[in-house]
C-alpha cells in the first residue's frame, strides 16, 4: 500500500482548522488530506484534542476556522441537505460503542437501514445478519447492549457503522480499554475492512502497536503547541522525525525504552 | 511522655554552629502525631541561624509517607529561608518519593486563579442566563419544525419508541394521580365546608370543588406529577444517552435526536396529558364529594346535581387545554436538559434535579400568564 504514489484526488481534506471551545484554542491550524482507501491516523497524547477533531470532522462540532472538505466539497459550510448527503457517507464507531441502548444490536444496526433505504424488512434483517457476522457476532442479534462485553460492544459499533456502506470510516480510540488480544483483533478487523470495502479510515488512537500495525499516514497532534507537528508514515516518523517529541512518543519516550514495532 | 505515645524521636545536633543535622529516630508513621516541620526549623533557627541542614536516619526503624511529608517541607520551608540542605541522610526510598515527587513541576492552572470579582460574577451570570433563553427558545423551534414534519408524515422515529413513552407516563401514572387529585378534592371540599357552613350554604361546596378542579388544581397537580415523573425520567434517560455518545451517533447517523429522542416524548405527552387531568378533574370531585356527602350530609343525588350545573364547558375546555400546554412544557423541558446535561453520573444527577425545578417553575409561571389572557378575553 503506497498512497503517496499514486496521484488520486484526497477524499478528506482538513484545511487550517482550527478548534475551539469558546476562546479556548485546542488545536490550531490542522492540516492534512487522507486519500481513497487509506487509514490515517490520528495521533497524540492524551487531551491532545485527538477525539475533538474526529468530532470536528464528521460534524458535531464547527470548526471556529478552516474547513473540512470530502471529496473537494465544503462539509463545515455546506447547506443542511449537502450536509446531509455527505453525512451518509461517513460511518463513525465511538469509543464506548455508543449502541443505543433502549434497542437490541439487530435494531441498532437497522435503524440507519430503515431510515435511510427503501428495503425490506426481509432484506434488511440479511443486511445487518451479514453485518454483525462480518464483525463476529453472528447469533447476537436479539442481545441489549447492556448484556455483552466491552470488545463486543466495540465490534458492535462498528458494525453500526458500516451498515449504510460508507466509503469513510471513523474510529474513535478502537483499542481503548480492550485487552491486547481483542484490541488486535479489531486492528486485524480495521485492515480487512479496508482491504475488502475499499473503505477510507479515520482512525484516533494513541496506541503504538496499533499505530504502527494499520496506519498508512498518521498526523500528530501536539498537547504543548496545540497544532499538528508531524505528518507521514509512522515508522518513518519514528525513525527521521526531526521533532524529538514526536520520536519519543513513537517510542514510547525514548528509543531504549522498548517502543513496540510490529 | 512515654515512648509508647510517642515512637519517634527527633534531636538536633549542632556539629558546627553553623551545621545542623536532625537525628531521626524510632518510627515515623503517619498516625503517630509526628511533629510541626515549622517549629522544628524554627527551633533550631532560634538558638542561631543555620546555612546548612542534613538528616541523620541510623536509628530510624520504620517510616512511611508521614516522613516523606515532614522531610519535603522542611526543604521548602528551609528553601525559603535560604538555608542549604542535604537529603543524603533520608532513606533510600524517602530520597526516591521525593525525587519523584519533584519530578513534574506543579502544573499553574486556571482553576487556583483568584474568584472573580462580583461584578464579573453578575455579568457571567446574566450572559449565561440570556444564552439559556436563546437555547430554550431554540430547541422550542426545532421541536415544533419536528412536529410540523411530523405532520407531513416524514418524522423519523420508532412507533415502539413511542407506544413505550406513552405506557410510561399514561397508564402507569394513574396510580399516583389518582391519590393526588383524590387527596386535593378531599382537602378543598373540607376548606370550602368549614367556610360556607358558617353561611347556611354547604351546597356551595360542589361548586367550588368542580370549578377549582376543572379549572386549575386538576392540571396543575397533574402537571407537577408529571414534571417530577416523567419530566425527571426524560432528563435522566437522554442524559445518560448523551454521556454514552448515543445522541453524538444518532447525529452522525442523520438522524435528528429532536425528532427521534424528543417528538416521541412530546407526542406521548401532548396525548396523555388531557386524559390524565379529565380523570383528575373526575377523581377530585369524588373526593370533594365523599366531604359533602359524608360530613355535611348533602344528599348524592343533590351534590352532583350541583356540580353539573357549576361547570360549564367553557372552564372544562380551558382545563384541558392547559394541560396540554403543560405537557409540552414538560416534556421540552425534560428534553432539553437531558441533551444539555455533561458528561458524568453526577451531570445526569444536576440535570434531572433541574427539569423539575425548571418545569414547575414555568408551569406555575404560565398559569399565570393564562389565568391574565383568560381574564382580558373575559372568559
Amino acid at each position: 500500500m503506497a498512497p503517496d504514489v499514486t496521484p488520486q484526488p484526497p477524499r478528506i481534506t482538513v484545511d487550517g482548522l482550527t478548534m475551539a471551545y469558546g476562546s479556548f484554542v485546542i488545536q490550531h491550524d490542522i492540516s492534512f488530506t487522507v486519500t481513497p482507501g487509506e487509514i490515517f491516523v490520528v495521533m497524540g497524547g492524551s487531551g491532545s484534542g485527538k477525539s475533538t477533531l474526529l468530532s470536528h470532522m464528521v460534524g458535531l462540532h464547527a470548526p471556529a476556522k478552516g474547513d473540512v472538505l470530502y471529496d473537494g466539497r465544503s462539509f463545515c459550510h455546506a447547506g443542511d441537505e449537502e450536509r446531509e448527503q455527505l453525512r451518509r457517507r461517513l460511518g463513525v464507531s465511538y469509543q464506548g460503542g455508543a449502541l443505543w441502548s433502549s434497542m437490541t444490536l439487530a435494531e441498532n444496526v437497522s435503524l440507519p437501514l430503515e431510515t435511510f433505504t427503501e428495503l425490506s424488512p426481509k432484506q434488511i434483517g440479511e443486511i445487518v445478519s451479514l453485518k454483525l457476522a462480518l464483525v463476529g457476532l453472528a447469533g447476537f442479534e436479539e442481545f441489549y447492549p447492556s448484556e455483552i462485553s466491552g470488545g463486543m460492544l466495540k465490534r458492535a459499533g462498528v458494525a453500526r457503522a458500516m451498515a449504510l456502506d460508507p466509503d469513510i470510516l471513523f474510529f474513535d480510540e478502537p483499542s481503548a480499554g480492550l485487552d491486547p488480544i481483542s484490541s488486535r483483533r479489531l486492528d486485524d478487523l480495521i485492515l480487512e475492512l479496508r482491504a475488502s470495502l475499499g473503505a477510507t479510515m479515520v482512525v484516533v488512537t494513541h496506541e503504538l502497536a496499533s499505530i504502527f500495525a494499520i496506519a498508512d499516514r498518521a498526523v500528530f497532534l501536539d498537547a504543548e503547541t496545540r497544532t499538528m507537528i508531524a505528518l507521514g508514515n509512522p515508522k518513518k516518523l519514528r525513525d527521521e522525525s526531526p521533532e524529538p517529541r514526536v520520536r519519543a512518543f513513537l517510542t514510547r519516550g525514548g528509543p531504549d525504552a522498548g517502543g513496540s514495532t510490529r | 511522655m512515654t515512648s509508647v505515645e510517642r515512637p519517634w524521636t527527633l534531636r538536633v545536633d549542632r556539629r558546627t554552629p553553623e551545621m545542623a543535622s536532625v537525628e531521626l529516630g524510632g518510627v515515623w508513621r503517619k498516625e503517630h502525631r509526628l511533629p510541626d516541620p515549622s517549629e522544628v526549623l524554627r527551633e533550631i533557627q532560634g538558638a542561631a541561624p543555620v546555612h546548612h541542614l542534613s538528616f541523620d536516619t541510623s536509628h530510624l526503624t520504620d517510616w512511611d509517607s508521614g516522613l516523606v511529608t515532614f522531610a519535603s517541607r522542611v526543604f521548602a520551608e528551609a528553601r525559603a529561608l535560604g538555608i542549604a540542605s542535604d537529603r543524603a541522610g533520608l532513606p533510600d526510598g524517602a530520597q526516591r518519593l521525593l525525587r519523584l515527587a519533584e519530578a513534574v513541576p506543579e502544573r499553574q492552572t486556571r482553576q487556583s486563579g483568584r474568584p472573580p470579582s462580583w461584578l464579573a460574577r453578575i455579568g457571567t451570570r446574566a450572559t449565561a442566563g440570556w444564552t439559556a433563553s436563546v437555547v430554550g427558545l431554540t430547541f422550542l423551534g426545532e421541536a415544533l419544525l419536528a412536529l410540523g414534519v411530523l405532520f407531513r408524515g416524514r418524522a423519523r422515529f420508532r412507533l415502539v419508541d413511542l407506544l413505550s413513552v406513552i405506557q410510561e407516563c399514561g397508564p402507569r401514572a394513574l396510580g399516583i394521580v389518582s391519590l393526588i387529585s383524590f387527596l386535593i378534592g378531599l382537602i378543598l371540599g373540607f376548606v370550602g365546608a368549614v367556610q360556607l357552613e358558617q353561611f347556611g350554604a354547604s351546597i356551595f361546596v360542589a361548586n367550588l370543588v368542580a370549578i377549582a378542579m376543572t379549572r386549575e388544581i386538576g392540571c396543575i397537580m397533574t402537571a407537577i406529577v408529571m414534571a417530577g415523573r416523567t419530566g425527571a425520567a426524560f432528563a435522566a434517560q437522554l442524559g445518560t444517552m448523551n454521556t454514552n455518545q448515543e445522541i453524538d451517533a444518532l447525529s452522525t447517523m442523520g438522524i435528528s435526536p429532536t425528532e427521534f429522542l424528543v417528538l416521541p416524548r412530546m407526542l406521548a405527552l401532548i396525548l396523555m396529558m388531557p386524559l390524565l387531568t379529565i380523570y383528575a378533574d373526575l377523581v377530585g370531585i369524588v373526593g370533594g364529594a365523599v366531604v359533602g356527602i359524608g360530613m355535611l350530609g348533602l344528599g348524592p343525588t343533590e351534590y352532583f346535581e350541583q356540580t353539573r350545573g357549576a361547570v360549564n364547558l367553557a372552564s372544562f375546555f380551558i382545563g384541558v387545554s392547559k394541560s396540554v400546554v403543560f405537557g409540552v412544557l414538560v416534556a421540552l423541558v425534560g428534553c432539553l436538559r437531558g441533551m444539555q446535561s455533561g458528561r458524568s453520573a453526577a451531570a445526569v444527577g444536576l440535570a434531572a434535579t433541574s427539569a423539575v425545578v425548571t418545569s414547575i417553575v414555568l408551569i406555575i409561571v404560565m398559569d399565570g400568564v393564562f389565568a391574565v389572557i383568560l381574564n382580558a378575553l373575559s372568559l
